[in-house]
């Protein structure tokens, strides 16, 4: 090493420069060795992080595939009001598929239970959508230490011809060195997301300044309080007898269909609020997402069955 | 935490920490589970919801009041069995430091994981318990952290609360280990004392060990350098994908794997071997000076060359071995056997393409580290091969570069991952004993230098190919065959022609395949070539036949190269190119 050449101690990245670095080379890797691949649009604060990471991986050049958001008919409209506007704002195409059929068999969570709800509008139109438009690798937003099955899914995730996962079989992934091979029908689903913690992603929207859907704020809304729960009126949400939505200032710390996300009570109406409540309160943000505990290992189930 | 300035102050520490990934290998029995579990309760990397679930779940193996290794059991069938199957990834952080865990199986059967867990681990915490002491299992772990190149092993004696904190025990444990080690050559192991059940030496200091004046582990992995991860002395950037969004702009996009990238800098792109210098590092930033390992980054260059996926930008000063063979340690992670000579596809940072393995060495018995040999390679084996791929790879010995060094082997009927490789630094006496193997059956003598001699070093026959008015097909025909590994020399019309058949003998005398090009059509030439070298290695391809394409026609003579036996046939010319 010459003299001119700096301390190597100086050359390392932060924790979450490593972590986009590692996330834009899985992207990139996705993009030169799949034929048709598609970005799953889930509208949340890790969709937001996942377009960024991929902005960066193409620039100067656009994102070079699709976005495709499963719309159950049950979302927020601020989300859907996002999702038209966002996406659009930086060059990106999105598409979006719907089980129209299971709507208009009359499928709702209020009817059907969450479970199978789910089944239909999330996990069955999440299949077909990408059977119609023939991908054969969809990145999606998920990070392993959101829930404990996660913490044992493969960066790039293997799906057989309907879609399934098999943890007990997954592929060995070792280095950063993914192994893309599928079959005609076979699909890989990828995950640059991994390696990072609900933190990480707060903490990089915070430094990079990336939109995100209202939401996440905390303001007075329109909710039902039962319990410790708060429960967000829309689409005809059934009431109780007597009961009545109340202000309340609260907050979604994650998104999903109004009726399988509640809310939490907070006055977090910045990013830095968010993350000072986030280290302080210690609550995983999926607690309040009713179809992970539907039953003793559910998330573990869903993924088998096809959900993300 | 309750004030703006508090959270900002903890957002800024946070952002400037660094990141460190370490591996750790068991069962619940030496109790594993219950260290990560120790080390995320007491970092507060537990959210209170899945502590909740883990007091009031009806499992408790543990003695204390609930139980910490529920936090870490992932997988149902895991959870039934009791057992660590697959990987798992934990994450904690402290204000120094972010952690990602790989937490891995330690059975025999999951070597495989293990592997797994430690290719992308800086560090790999050893867990040995105090009671039963130097196990295979620990023994195991030690030799596949040692294998994948984790610069920094920390040997864990857990349980040491039902040893009565003895340091007599710790003693006679360290000695069996630095024992077991000394031959693999690894220096600088750190051991640490603890209960994960207590919490002593974990995140806070021991109590009931005065003897012990080394740090706890958590401390220890806050301060372990981590520089280590990265060589950055050789520039290794493989493209990745080429972005392109108008005429104006080409640059090319890959993650660095080692080395430091400057703009202005001169480098050469490999397999070309055509240098240029970079024009700009570009990133959505904007425009870097310097760039280094592990960044994500588009290169352009000032000068138009075409590059592809799988090729690598290097410092002319500082080349990877270039070659289509070499030796590498295998991890075996298939039902499937190893089987010699069947075709394979090898990953090798951006590139794929085929490969076979020729001979197996020896494999690894990971217990006692001797040397076996047996007849092929099961599931978590692991082996000493010789590999030949279908297109030059350019690699850096695994302990060298662990970036460049390593690949999988993908079996392209299944398309599962088979195996991990970990390329080893090539070695003299092995080049000599190939030649000494491949001149056994043949006539030789100690003084002048035989064609049999030649032959083993090249492994093509010499050969003249005789071409008219395709300049340009020669150079290419000379760039793929160098590229195969053969001695070749183009000889084309700049010589004066009348003596063409002359210097392409003197060339096939040397062993060298003569690619000559006549400028105009010379049909006395060619049969005074053909006579002083022989029709048996001499090839005038009809110009009528030959592909105008200079690619295809490339192509087309080196199948009658084969076809003669001049060159050993290429199984994966055709089917490779993924």
């Amino acid at each position: 090493m010459s003299l001119a050449e700096p301390a190597l101690s100086s050359r390392s990245l932060t924790h979450l420069r490593a972590l986009e670095a590692e996330s834009i080379h899985i992207i990139r890797e996705v993009v030169a060795e799949f034929e048709r691949p598609v970005m799953l649009y889930s509208i949340g604060k890790d969709s937001s992080v996942m377009l960024r990471l991929a902005q960066k991986a193409f620039h100067p050049g656009k994102i070079p595939f699709p976005l495709l958001h499963i719309d159950t008919t049950y979302k927020f409209g601020e989300m859907i009001q996002f999702r038209d506007w966002y996406p659009a704002s930086i060059g990106a195409e999105l598409r979006v598929h719907t089980n129209r059929e299971a709507i208009s068999n009359g499928a709702n969570p209020f009817d059907l239970g969450t479970q199978k709800c789910c089944g239909l509008l999330k996990t069955r139109a999440l299949l077909d959508g990408l059977a119609l438009g023939n991908y054969d690798a969809a990145f999606g937003g998920a990070r392993r230490d959101e829930e404990k099955s996660r913490a044992k899914e493969r960066i790039y995730s293997f799906r057989d011809k309907i879609g399934q996962w098999d943890p007990k079989n997954q592929r060995p992934e070792l280095w950063s060195l993914y192994n893309a091979r599928v079959d005609k029908g076979e699909t890989i689903r990828v995950f640059p997301l991994s390696n990072w913690t609900e933190l990480d992603v707060w903490h990089y929207i915070y430094l990079e300044d990336i939109p995100i859907v209202p939401l996440y704020y905390a303001q007075e809304r329109e909710m039902l309080v039962r319990g410790t729960s708060l429960i967000p009126v829309e689409y005809n949400y059934p009431l109780l007898p007597g009961e009545k939505p109340e202000k309340v200032m609260c907050r979604m710390r994650s998104l999903g269909c109004t009726y399988c996300t509640g809310a939490i009570r907070s006055t977090a109406t910045t990013l830095p609020e968010i993350i000072e409540e986030l280290v302080s309160f210690r609550r995983s943000e999926r607690e309040l997402r009713i179809i992970d505990h539907d039953q003793e290992g559910s998330m573990e189930v869903k993924k088998r069955e096809g959900y993300f | 935490m309750s004030s703006a300035s508090s959270i900002e102050q903890f957002l800024r520490d946070h952002e400037h920490s660094e990141l460190l990934r370490f591996s750790t290998a068991g069962s619940v029995d030496d109790g594993k589970s219950t260290l990560i579990g120790r080390l995320l309760y007491d970092t507060k990397g537990v959210y209170e919801d899945q502590l909740a679930a883990v007091k009031n779940s009806r499992i408790n193996r543990s003695t204390g009041e609930f139980d910490l290794s529920l936090l870490t059991d992932g997988l149902r069938a895991e959870r039934e069995q009791g057992i660590t199957i697959d990987v798992a990834y934990r994450y904690f952080h402290t204000p120094k430091r972010k952690f990602i865990i790989a937490d891995t199986p330690g059975h025999e059967q999951y070597t495989r994981n293990m592997a797994t867990g430690a290719s992308t681990a800086s560090l790999a915490v050893i867990l040995v318990d105090a009671r039963k002491g130097v196990l295979p299992q620990s023994r195991r772990h030690c030799t596949i952290s040692w294998l994948l190149g984790i610069p920094h092993l920390v040997v864990a004696i857990n349980k040491m609360d039902l040893v009565e904190w003895s340091e007599a025990v710790y003693n006679q444990i360290r000695a069996d280990f630095l024992d077991f080690v000394a031959p693999l050559g690894i220096t600088g192991l750190v051991f640490i004392p603890m209960s994960a059940l207590e919490g002593d030496n974990v995140v806070e200091p021991s109590r009931n060990m005065p003897w012990y004046d080394g740090p706890p582990l958590l401390e220890y992995l806050e301060t372990a350098p981590i520089d280590k991860q990265f060589n950055f002395h050789d520039l290794r950037f493989p493209v990745q994908y080429v972005v392109r969004p108008d005429l104006d702009f080409r640059g090319y996009s890959g993650q660095l794997a080692s080395g430091v990238l400057r703009a202005g800098q001169r480098i050469t792109v490999l397999p070309s071997g055509r240098t240029s210098r970079v024009r700009s590092i570009t990133t959505w930033e904007g425009d870097l000076p310097e760039a280094f390992a592990p960044m994500s980054v588009t290169v352009t260059l000032e000068d138009e060359i075409d590059i592809s996926r799988g090729d690598m930008l290097v410092d002319p000063s500082r080349m990877p071995h270039v070659s289509r063979r070499f030796e590498s340690h295998l991890v075996w992670m298939s039902d499937a056997p190893l089987a010699a000579n069947r075709p394979y596809l090898l990953k090798h940072t951006t590139q794929t393409t085929g490969a076979t393995i020729t001979t197996l060495r020896h494999r690894l018995n990971i217990n006692t580290l001797a040397q076996e040999h047996p007849e092929g390679l099961s599931l978590n084996e692991i082996g000493l091969v010789e590999i030949e791929t279908a297109r030059p790879l350019f690699f850096d010995s695994y302990q060298l570069n662990r970036a460049t060094g390593a690949f999988i082997l993908i079996d392209p009927v299944t398309n599962s991952t088979v195996a991990a490789g970990m390329i080893a630094e090539r070695k003299e006496e092995n080049q000599a004993a190939d030649l000494s193997a491949a001149l056994r059956t043949d006539e030789f003598s100690a003084g002048r230098l035989t064609p049999a001699e030649r032959y083993a070093r090249w492994r093509h026959q010499p050969a003249t190919v005789w071409l008219t008015a395709r300049r340009d097909l020669a150079y290419l025909l000379e760039r793929r065959l160098f590229d195969r590994g053969c001695l070749v020399h183009a000889v084309v019309d700049d010589f004066e022609s009348h003596v063409l058949p002359e210097l392409a003998r003197f060339s096939n005398l040397a062993g060298m395949i003569a690619i000559c090009s006549s400028a105009s059509d010379d049909p006395e030439g060619r049969a005074r070539a053909e006579r002083l070298i022989g029709a048996d290695r001499f090839l005038a391809p009809d110009p009528e036949r030959l592909n105008v394409d200079d690619s295809t026609a490339a192509q087309q003579i080196i199948q009658m190269l084969e076809n003669k036996g001049i060159l050993p046939v290429d199984r994966f010319q055709t089917g490779e190119g993924i």
